[in-house]
């Protein structure tokens, strides 16, 4: 019942945001993981300074199209872009808000972060060649846990999915066979398990199925009380979702590596480091078009940045670490500007 | 003409001149109400020529990579952009076939206890609560399906199915595997639910059509009410229960939202109808908002195409069905 909370809350919000259509209104579409903090800055944010962001949570590839058509200030995408695609588009990437992937199981007697579970056995499970899970690999991460002698139902998102992406690519990162069986997109073929809608439908089918194991957002493992698993990350330590993971993950990462800041958070070092972090990201023209909205977007993502970091938390998100933020801030001074090559907004710290 | 004798010849012409103009104005409004009625018409088949060029224009680049194999194929591979169509294809039917194979006669059982056996005061709330079991909105049936039918069929029905069957040759294949409570089986379950009014209401609609004369003439013959249904009220009424059942078969080829969630979106080919399965449209709804690449989004629509070819067989099916009826009996 939480979820339908949620779905009302997040309807209230946007009927907030949309019913004054005030002078000038941010547009953007994009990613359904980021959209309940999105919404809650953009409702926040227009009690402050009166104006409204208009958000589309239509899914990231539709977020991509959006942009390149020029319908809207900025697209939103849980997959990024690679430096050609930018370059080619003239777009600008930067990351905005981090989450966590947890795998859930659905084990009589097994408590939330008590089964450790490490990424070439969860990629073996998620191709069916683990099938029970009294099976020796499992029973030797857990050797004080009573694994039963129970076929192993594999629950993954039927729809494409941020979610997904970052999931395989941490299971492709762990295990070569993962990679060349399944791969990384949005959307995979699945040698396996049924397929259900949204984080919600993993988490219900989860909640549902005995013997079950699925993925869902951190958020939805929480507010659903599900069975979350610890994970054994790069430096072999066993860790539990947290935020402090997360954000260990997110700080040890090399940001830089990667043009538009297109870091995969999967798989990063450091002993406190969770695994399957995941980052969202925004686009942007490197000269746009409607200079005065795009002005506005900027203005009110370094708000996000700046005292968006608790709703972000209450939320289960993770806000970007400060030093990440200082180079995106760098790089909209250095690279969105205005016709005449004038910077659009330059933050004033 | 009263008129006429009184007011004499010049208010005469005068009136047959006014006459005629009103008839020319009549004229006028009935060419016009012709040519919009006729608009109207047109416009439906502007509109169906439409979806169809524009389908067959986004499905060509996968129809010109993947060819006839397209339709065969089961491999639905985002990440190295193979695709085929036979798995959703197989879905579809199999689930619509389900949904019919419980509907037509349930469907046909309510329409006769209600026109022919059902007291009087009972026909209303019956026939008002099969008129609102149509107006539910179909995501309704598929949060239900999920949140309620879906365990109930996991813990109780599908355990004693895989145990009633599971040493039959045929039907243990067909029953097999473990109970996820969702899959192919589920989706064919919840669609008959969804078309039973369809089926229904229609078929009530005709039944009652049928001349009290015929059916009483039945009666007085010594016929049982089964003769009187089957050798009067269906042969009359073949036509209109036909329509029903295709405009039930219609919904169920189509249905989206609640096939979605109860049918377990896996892109295989199974031989048990337990084991979770996906249709064309439940595909198309869970992958078009994030299929990146043309190759995947036309392959999408391409799906969609072939809907659109399946719902045509199917009505042109029925009509040449109804043709032959119609010729047999003369």
């Amino acid at each position: 019942m939480r979820l339908i909370h949620t779905v009302a809350a997040a309807a209230l919000v946007s009927a907030a945001i949309i019913a004054p259509a005030s002078a000038v209104d941010i547009s953007g579409a994009g990613a359904t993981f980021p959209y309940p903090i999105y919404a809650k800055w953009a409702d926040a944010y227009k009690k402050e300074t009166g104006i409204g962001l208009n958000y589309q949570s239509i899914g990231s590839g539709g977020g991509i199209k959006q942009i390149q058509n020029k319908t809207v200030t900025f697209g939103a995408s849980d997959a990024p872009l690679k430096g050609d695609d930018l370059n080619k588009h003239g777009l600008v990437q930067f990351p905005m808000v981090m989450g966590g992937i947890v795998p859930v199981v659905n084990l009589e007697g097994v408590k939330p972060g008590e089964l450790v579970i490490d990424g070439p056995t969860l990629a073996k499970i998620f191709l069916a060649d683990i099938k029970s899970w009294d099976d020796p690999a499992i029973a030797k991460l857990n050797p004080n846990v009573k694994l039963p002698n129970q076929a192993i139902a594999v629950v993954h998102r039927s729809d494409g999915s941020g979610t997904t992406f970052n999931f395989v690519y941490y299971l492709s990162d762990v295990s070569a066979d993962f990679k060349s069986k399944v791969g990384v997109n949005t959307s995979v073929q699945w040698p396996a398990g049924i397929g259900a809608k949204g984080n919600e439908g993993v988490a219900n089918n989860v909640a549902n199925t005995k013997g079950s194991v699925g993925y869902v957002e951190y958020a939805y493992a929480k507010q659903n009380k599900l069975t979350f698993t610890k994970m054994v990350n790069k430096d072999g330590k066993a860790v539990a979702p947290t935020s402090e993971t997360f954000q260990a993950a997110a700080a040890n990462a090399d940001w830089k590596s990667q043009p538009g800041f297109g870091v995969i958070l999967a798989n990063q070092p450091g002993a406190t480091s969770w695994p399957m972090t995941a980052a969202t990201w925004i686009l942007m023209y490197r000269v746009p078009q409607d200079v005065a909205n795009s002005t506005e977007a900027l203005k009110f993502f370094d708000w996000a940045y700046k005292t968006g970091g608790r709703m972000a938390e209450e939320l289960d998100y993770v806000p970007m670490p400060a030093n990440v933020v200082k180079d995106v801030e760098g790089t909209w001074a250095a690279e969105i500007k205005d016709a005449n090559g004038k910077p659009l907004y330059s933050v004033t710290n | 003409m009263v008129d006429l004798a009184l007011h004499g010849q010049s208010v005469v012409t005068g009136e047959i001149r006014s006459r005629a103009k009103i008839l020319d104005r009549l004229r006028i409004g009935d060419a016009v109400f012709r040519q919009l009625t006729r608009a109207a018409a047109v416009m439906v088949l502007v509109i169906l020529g439409g979806v169809m060029i524009s389908l067959v224009i986004g499905a060509s680049p996968a129809l010109r990579e993947f060819g006839l194999g397209f339709l065969v194929e089961e491999t639905w591979n985002p990440v190295t952009e193979r695709f085929g169509a036979i798995a959703p294809i197989y879905g579809t039917i199999v689930t619509s076939f389900i949904a019919m194979l419980i509907a037509v006669p349930v469907g046909l059982m309510i329409a006769v206890f209600l026109t022919e056996l059902c007291p009087m005061w009972l026909r209303r709330p019956i026939g008002i609560a099969i008129e609102l079991l149509a107006g539910i909105p179909s995501i309704i049936y598929g949060i239900w399906g999920l949140f309620v039918f879906a365990p109930f069929l996991q813990q109780y029905v599908q355990p004693a199915l895989i145990g009633l069957f599971g040493n039959v040759p045929i039907l243990s294949t067909l029953f097999a595997g473990p109970p996820y409570g969702i899959g192919v089986l589920t989706a064919g379950l919840i669609l008959a639910i969804m078309v039973l009014p369809f089926i229904t209401s229609i078929s009530r609609d005709v039944f009652d059509a049928v001349p009290p004369m015929l059916k009483e003439s039945a009666y007085g013959l010594g016929c049982t009410t089964w003769e009187v249904v089957r050798y009067v009220v269906l042969p009359y009424t073949r036509v209109g229960v036909i329509g029903g059942v295709m405009l039930g078969l219609g919904r169920a080829l189509g249905e989206t939202m609640a096939v979605t969630f109860v049918i377990g979106n896996a892109h295989r080919i199974s031989a048990s109808i337990l084991a979770p399965g996906t249709t064309i449209s439940a595909t198309i709804a869970n992958e078009f908002t994030e299929a990146v690449g043309d190759l995947y989004t036309s392959s999408l629509i391409a799906l969609g195409l072939i809907l659109f070819v399946i719902t045509f067989i199917v009505l042109a099916c029925a009509r040449y069905m109804l043709m032959r009826l119609e010729r047999r009996i003369g």
